[in-house]
């Protein structure tokens, strides 16, 4: 029988590493959030940009998904009026768990300019959101920081979904 | 301290009233030009009783009851080459006048001129629909029929355009609050969760400059005095915020002083 040649204790310790099941299921998650391809005002077109060539979100793994059975984040780009609620609400039911919710600009943060009888005043209303996002349209580079800081989150949180106290009202 | 008035009724309260406010009006001017008044020949020889008729801001401006709206069209637009329906609407007059004011702005597109038609209803009255003769008319009495409430008499498909169909009130009118009513406020949230989540969501902020400070979880820390999600009102948890030394200094007071060199 060959001797083993690999000197592990001199040549850059073993290969196995070590880490808790938290640290692996949420390098997963954060490493592949799929939002989903969903647009309500100006915002969106801001969203758009940010997936496409120039600004490029599948470089982070970000891949916007057609279905809602397929995404993990919601980005509610722009103003959401009271009669479309029910329809955002509707989506981010039909979303898997684990989700998530970037809320992107001022109208979908708090109403923003539009402080009228049509419009929700922050979707917080509607939906628990994970980050909100400032800006009149914010730019790509925004909502890619705000990816960012959403993976952030997902890694501190804990893999067992039931544990992270979230301020989920239904 | 102030006389309390009770607001609750502010659908049945009249719109906001400058008593210094001059409304400033277009001046009319007699009906004069020959074109102008082959029309009105035209409408009144079919026994259509005009109501008044002048130029406002160079066009032709004709008031007629509102039982005639379909015939007078019609005439327009067949017998004088007005083919065009280019704009239709209502203007709420209820508070000085008790009645609505619906205008049809009619466009001759060989002749390059306008005539507006207008005419009133009273509240709660119909109107007879003119979409046979403009087929735009049929969103355009939709919304109108949405924002005022105005009923519209043969319309193919009379529902609301804008609103959602179970929304009551018409936000249009002048007596409509700006930031809705009661039914409006809690609109999406009886829709998705039921009324008995009023009190877990809470009415809505209005003040879009509000920060909570209480709030360190939601909230950003306003001067990171408390770390996130520890309660503000525990004194404990306060840290001092440390200014920068330099923040603030009075330069003047060096030797350089304009003053001085003067």
């Amino acid at each position: 029988m060959a001797q083993h040649q690999v000197n592990y204790a001199s040549s850059g310790g073993l290969p196995i590493a070590l880490t808790t099941v938290d640290k692996l299921v949420n390098w997963g998650r954060s490493n592949s959030l799929w939002p989903l391809t969903y647009g309500l005002a100006c915002c969106a077109i801001e969203m758009m940009a940010s997936g496409a060539s120039r600004f490029d979100f599948d470089r982070m793994g970000v891949i916007f998904r057609a279905s809602p059975r397929q995404a993990d984040v919601m980005i509610l780009a722009g103003t959401l009026t009271k009669k479309h609620a029910e329809f955002a609400r509707r989506l981010y039911d039909q979303m898997a768990e684990p989700k998530w919710v970037i809320s992107m600009g001022s109208c979908a943060n708090t109403g923003g300019m539009f402080n009228t009888y049509s419009i929700v005043q922050g979707v917080d209303r509607i939906v628990p959101v994970d980050i909100y996002l400032p800006g009149c349209a914010p730019r790509p580079e925004t909502l890619q920081y705000a990816m960012m800081m959403l993976q952030k989150k997902i890694n501190r949180e804990s893999a067992n979904m039931k544990k992270n106290k979230k301020q989920r009202f239904v | 301290m102030r006389k309390y008035t009770p607001k609750g009724s502010v659908q049945k309260r009249a719109a906001y009233t400058n008593r210094f406010k001059v409304v400033p009006s277009v001046p009319r001017k007699e009906v004069v030009d020959d074109a102008s008044k082959r029309v009105l020949d035209r409408i009144e020889s079919s026994g259509i009783g005009i109501l008044d008729a002048y130029i406002e801001i160079d066009q032709l401006v004709i008031e007629i009851d509102s039982r005639d709206n379909y015939e007078t069209l019609r005439i327009l637009k067949e017998e004088c080459c007005y083919r065009m329906c280019s704009e239709l609407s209502a203007i709420d007059y209820l508070h000085d006048r008790g009645e609505f004011e619906i205008f049809y702005q009619m466009l001759n597109l060989d002749e390059a001129r306008r005539v507006r038609v207008a005419t009133t209803v009273k509240k709660g009255e119909a109107i007879e629909s003119i979409v046979p003769l403009f087929a735009m008319a049929n969103f355009a009495e939709r919304e109108m029929y949405d924002m005022f409430g105005i009923p519209v008499n043969g319309h193919p498909y009379l529902k609301r355009l804008l609103m959602p169909e179970d929304w009551q009130g018409h936000p249009l009118l002048k007596s409509y609050p700006l930031q809705g009513d009661e039914f409006a406020a809690w609109y999406e949230i009886d829709k998705i969760f039921g009324k008995e989540y009023r009190e877990v969501v809470g009415p809505e902020i209005r003040d879009p400059a509000r920060i909570d400070r209480g709030d360190t979880r939601r909230y950003s820390r306003v001067g990171h005095e408390v770390p996130f999600g520890a309660d503000p009102a525990d004194e404990e948890s306060l840290t001092p915020i440390e200014y920068s030394e330099n923040f603030m200094v009075n330069y003047n007071k060096s030797s350089k002083m304009l003053d001085k060199r003067k």
